[in-house]
C-alpha cells in the first residue's frame, strides 16, 4: 500500500468547468440511473484534467454531486495512485516505469537522470514546470524503458533521448509521444517480420464467407 | 518463415498498428464478417463452440472460456439483467499485449463483446480499461462510436440483438484487474477485492450476474468462430491450443509482441522473433514465463520449453500472461525480485494483513538481501513468510507476490548465499556492529 495524504495548502473553493461539467454528465449517463457512484473514477480524473490536480472543494463538490459521503470520494481518492494530491508541474508531469522489464532496460539510469536534472522525485521544480514520479509497470514492456508524460507514452528511451524530451518541454514544445528508436510500435527493432503476407490486407476476407459447423436445421 | 505460425493463420492482423485501425481497415481484414450468421446459430452454439476450440482465458488464469460462459443463469430474470464485463486493466509486468488489440485492432475486439454478451444474454458490455492507457481509450471511444453509427451494436443494430457497450476506466490500481476488485472499482469504490463466494456468475456488478473476460479471449472469439473450433484447436498440444499473444521485453536483441502458436518452442520464440538472447544463447541467465507473479525459471530448463499452460506449470512456474521477461547472465536477478516485490509492496490493497505486511516485509528484507546485509538464517524465514502469505488472503495477489521470492531461493539459493558471505568477508562480525557504526 501506499500512504496518500491531502496537501496540506488547498485552496478555498472549486467548481467545474463547463466543458468539465458536460463530460461528467456524459460520463454519469453511461450507468443505471441509481448507480452514477460509477462514474467517480472517470470524473475525478476529468477534475485533475482541470486543474493538474485534485483539491479538497474539488472532492466534496463531486460528492454533493454524486450523492456520496465525502469519505467514500476521499478513499478513492487515496486509493488510486494515478491521482495527483498536490499540485505538479505546469509543463510536463513526467512518470518514469521503474518496475523490473523497464529496470532491466535502464530505468534506473533515466531516473538517475530526472533526479540531477530535475531534483528529488514527487516534487515539483522550483520553476513550477515540472514534477517527476517513479510508477509501477504502465504496460509498455516491449518498448522498455519508457515514461508516461501528461498523458502519452515515451517509449525506447535512452538518457539522452529523455533528456531532450525534458529540454523540448521547458522550451515551450511539446514533443511527440511514441517510440524514440524509430520504432513504429511493438515490432522487432528494424521493422517487422510477421504480418508481411499482402492477402491478409487485399480485401478478400471480407468476401461473404459461410461459417464452418452451422448448426443442422432443425 | 519465422516461427511455427503462418500469416494467414494470425487473428490479430494489425498487432503492429501499419494499417488502419478504423472500420473500415477492420472490415477488409475480416472483422464483422459474418457476425449476424454466428448469432443466428444460437447460443448454445458459440458456447459450445468456444469450449470445443479449448480456448483457454487469456488473462493469466488459463480457465476454460466457453466452459466460464456456461455458468451464467440460463433465463435472465427480472431487474437483474446480465453484464459482460472487459478486463482491460492491464497492468502485470511484462504484458502489454491488450494495448495493442485496442489501439490497432478494437473492431475485431468490440465484435468479441457483442458475440460474448450474445452467447450470456447480457445487453449492457462495460470495458474496464486502465487509466493510464489514454491514447488506447481514446482509440476506443472513436472506434465505439463508429460501430454504433454503423449500427453493429447499440439498441437497434444490425445484428438483431439489442447491445450497449460502455468504456469506463480506472485509476492505476493493479489491483483492479483481479476480478471483483475490477467491480468494486466499476461500481465507483475502492478496489478491494471481494470473497468468493458468491461468485461474480451470480452475484457481480452490481449484484447481478456477470462475466468478467480479458480483451485477448474475447477478441479471438470472432475470428475462432468464422474459422471453426477446429481450425483453433490444430495449433498447440492438447488442453493448450491455439495462437497468443507474447510480449517478450527484457534482455532479447529485440523485443517485441507477436502472435504464435501456442507451445512454441521457447528458445524458437527468443530466436526467431527477437533476434535471440543478448549477447548469444548461453549468456542467458534466467526467465519469468509469463508476467511478474510467476516463478523464475533458470536457463538450464530453458533448452527444450515449450511455452504452454501445462509445461510451465510441470515446472512450477506458468504462462500467466505470456508476458516473458528473459534476463541474462548480467542481471542481479536479487535486485531485480526485489524490485517485484517493491511493486507488490506498492499495489497491495490493504485489505488482508497477510498481504498488506508481509508483501512490505519481504521487500525490505529482499532490499537487504540485494546488498547482502541479511543473515543466512534469514533466507529460511522468509520462506516461511511466503508460505504464510500464500494461500492466505482473499485474492492471489499474496500468491503472486510470494511466488517470485519462492522461484528466486528455488533455483538460485546460492548466489543470495554468496552476496551475504562477500559483504560479511568484508567486515568484522561483532554483535551490535551496526549500531556502533551510526
Amino acid at each position: 500500500m501506499s500512504v496518500r495524504r491531502l496537501a496540506k495548502e488547498q485552496p478555498a473553493s472549486w467548481d467545474f468547468a463547463s466543458d468539465t461539467l458536460d463530460k461528467a454528465n456524459w460520463w454519469i449517463a453511461k450507468y443505471p440511473a441509481e448507480r452514477k457512484q460509477s462514474a467517480v473514477i472517470p470524473i475525478l480524473w476529468l477534475i485533475q484534467k482541470q486543474d493538474g490536480w485534485v483539491c479538497e472543494p474539488a472532492i466534496r463538490k463531486l460528492a454533493e454531486m454524486l450523492g456520496m459521503p465525502v469519505i467514500r470520494v476521499l478513499e478513492v481518492v487515496t486509493f488510486y495512485t494515478m491521482f495527483q494530491l498536490e499540485p505538479v508541474g505546469k509543463a510536463a508531469l513526467i512518470q518514469v516505469c521503474g518496475t523490473t522489464p523497464c529496470a532491466l532496460r535502464g530505468a534506473n539510469e533515466l531516473m538517475a537522470m530526472c533526479a540531477s536534472k530535475l531534483g528529488p522525485k514527487d516534487h515539483i521544480t522550483p520553476d513550477g514546470l515540472f514534477t517527476w514520479q517513479e510508477v509501477e509497470c504502465l504496460g509498455a514492456c516491449v518498448n522498455a524503458p519508457m515514461a508516461q508524460i501528461n498523458d502519452y507514452y515515451y517509449e525506447d528511451l535512452t538518457v539522452e533521448t529523455l533528456g531532450q524530451i525534458i529540454d523540448d518541454f521547458k522550451a515551450g514544445k511539446s514533443p511527440q509521444p511514441g517510440s524514440y528508436a524509430g520504432r513504429h510500435t511493438s515490432e522487432p527493432a528494424g521493422g517487422a517480420l510477421t504480418l508481411t503476407d499482402p492477402k491478409l490486407f487485399d480485401g478478400s476476407k471480407a468476401k461473404k464467407i459461410k461459417i464452418p459447423n452451422a448448426p443442422e436445421p432443425a | 518463415m519465422v516461427g511455427i505460425l503462418e500469416d494467414k493463420d494470425r487473428i490479430f492482423t494489425n498487432l503492429y498498428g501499419l494499417h488502419d485501425w478504423g472500420l473500415e481497415g477492420a472490415k477488409q481484414r475480416g472483422a464483422w464478417n459474418g457476425t449476424k450468421d454466428i448469432l443466428s446459430f444460437g447460443r448454445q452454439w458459440i458456447i459450445d463452440n468456444t469450449k470445443a476450440s479449448g480456448l483457454r482465458g487469456r488473462g493469466g488464469a488459463g480457465f476454460s472460456t466457453g466452459l466460464k460462459w456456461s455458468f451464467m443463469p440460463k433465463e435472465v430474470r427480472e431487474g437483474r439483467p446480465h453484464y459482460l464485463v472487459v478486463n482491460a486493466d492491464e497492468s502485470e509486468p511484462g504484458t502489454c499485449k491488450d494495448r495493442e488489440i485496442m489501439r490497432h485492432d478494437p473492431h475485431l475486439f468490440l465484435e468479441g463483446c457483442l458475440v460474448a454478451s450474445f452467447a450470456m444474454q447480457a445487453q449492457a458490455c462495460y470495458i474496464y480499461i486502465r487509466g493510464e492507457y489514454v491514447l488506447e481509450r481514446e482509440r476506443m471511444e472513436a472506434a465505439v462510436k463508429q460501430a454504433y453509427e454503423a449500427k453493429l451494436i447499440g439498441k437497434n443494430n444490425i445484428h438483431g440483438w439489442p447491445f450497449d457497450l460502455y468504456l469506463h476506466h480506472g485509476a492505476g490500481a493493479y489491483i483492479c484487474g483481479e476480478e471483483t476488485a475490477l467491480l468494486e472499482s466499476l461500481e465507483g469504490k475502492k478496489g478491494q477485492p471481494r470473497l468468493k463466494p458468491p461468485f461474480p456468475a451470480g452475484a457481480g456488478l452490481y449484484g447481478c450476474p456477470t462475466t468478467v473476460n480479458n480483451v485477448e479471449s474475447i477478441a479471438v472469439v470472432p475470428t475462432i468462430l468464422r474459422r471453426g473450433a477446429e481450425w483453433f484447436a490444430g495449433f498447440g498440444r492438447p488442453n493448450n491450443t491455439g495462437t497468443k499473444l507474447f510480449c517478450i521485453s527484457g534482455h532479447v536483441e529485440k523485443p517485441c509482441n507477436v502472435e504464435e502458436a501456442m507451445s512454441i518452442p521457447f528458445r524458437q520464440l527468443i530466436e526467431d522473433h527477437c533476434g535471440g538472447i543478448r549477447g548469444g544463447w548461453s549468456n542467458l541467465k534466467a526467465v519469468i514465463p509469463g508476467g511478474s507473479s510467476v516463478r523464475m525459471i533458470p536457463a538450464e530448463a530453458c533448452e527444450d520449453l515449450f511455452m504452454d499452460f501445462d509445461a510451465l506449470s510441470a515446472l512450477k512456474s506458468g504462462l500467466g500472461t505470456a508476458a516473458v521477461i528473459v534476463m541474462d547472465k548480467s542481471t542481479d536477478l536479487i535486485k531485480a525480485i526485489a524490485r517485484i516485490s517493491y511493486f507488490y509492496k506498492h499495489e497491495s490493497c490493504g485489505q488482508c494483513t497477510p498481504c498488506r505486511e508481509g508483501t512490505g516485509w519481504m521487500w525490505r528484507v529482499m532490499e537487504r538481501m540485494a546488498k547482502g546485509e541479511a543473515d543466512p538464517k534469514e533466507i529460511d524465514t522468509l520462506l516461511e513468510v511466503t508460505t504464510q502469505i500464500e494461500g492466505h488472503t482473499i485474492c492471489a495477489l499474496g500468491d503472486a507476490a510470494a511466488w517470485p521470492i519462492q522461484g528466486l531461493f528455488r533455483h538460485f539459493r546460492p548466489e543470495v548465499e554468496a552476496r551475504i558471505a562477500q559483504y560479511r568477508s568484508g567486515k568484522p562480525f561483532v554483535q551490535g556492529h551496526t549500531l556502533a557504526a551510526e
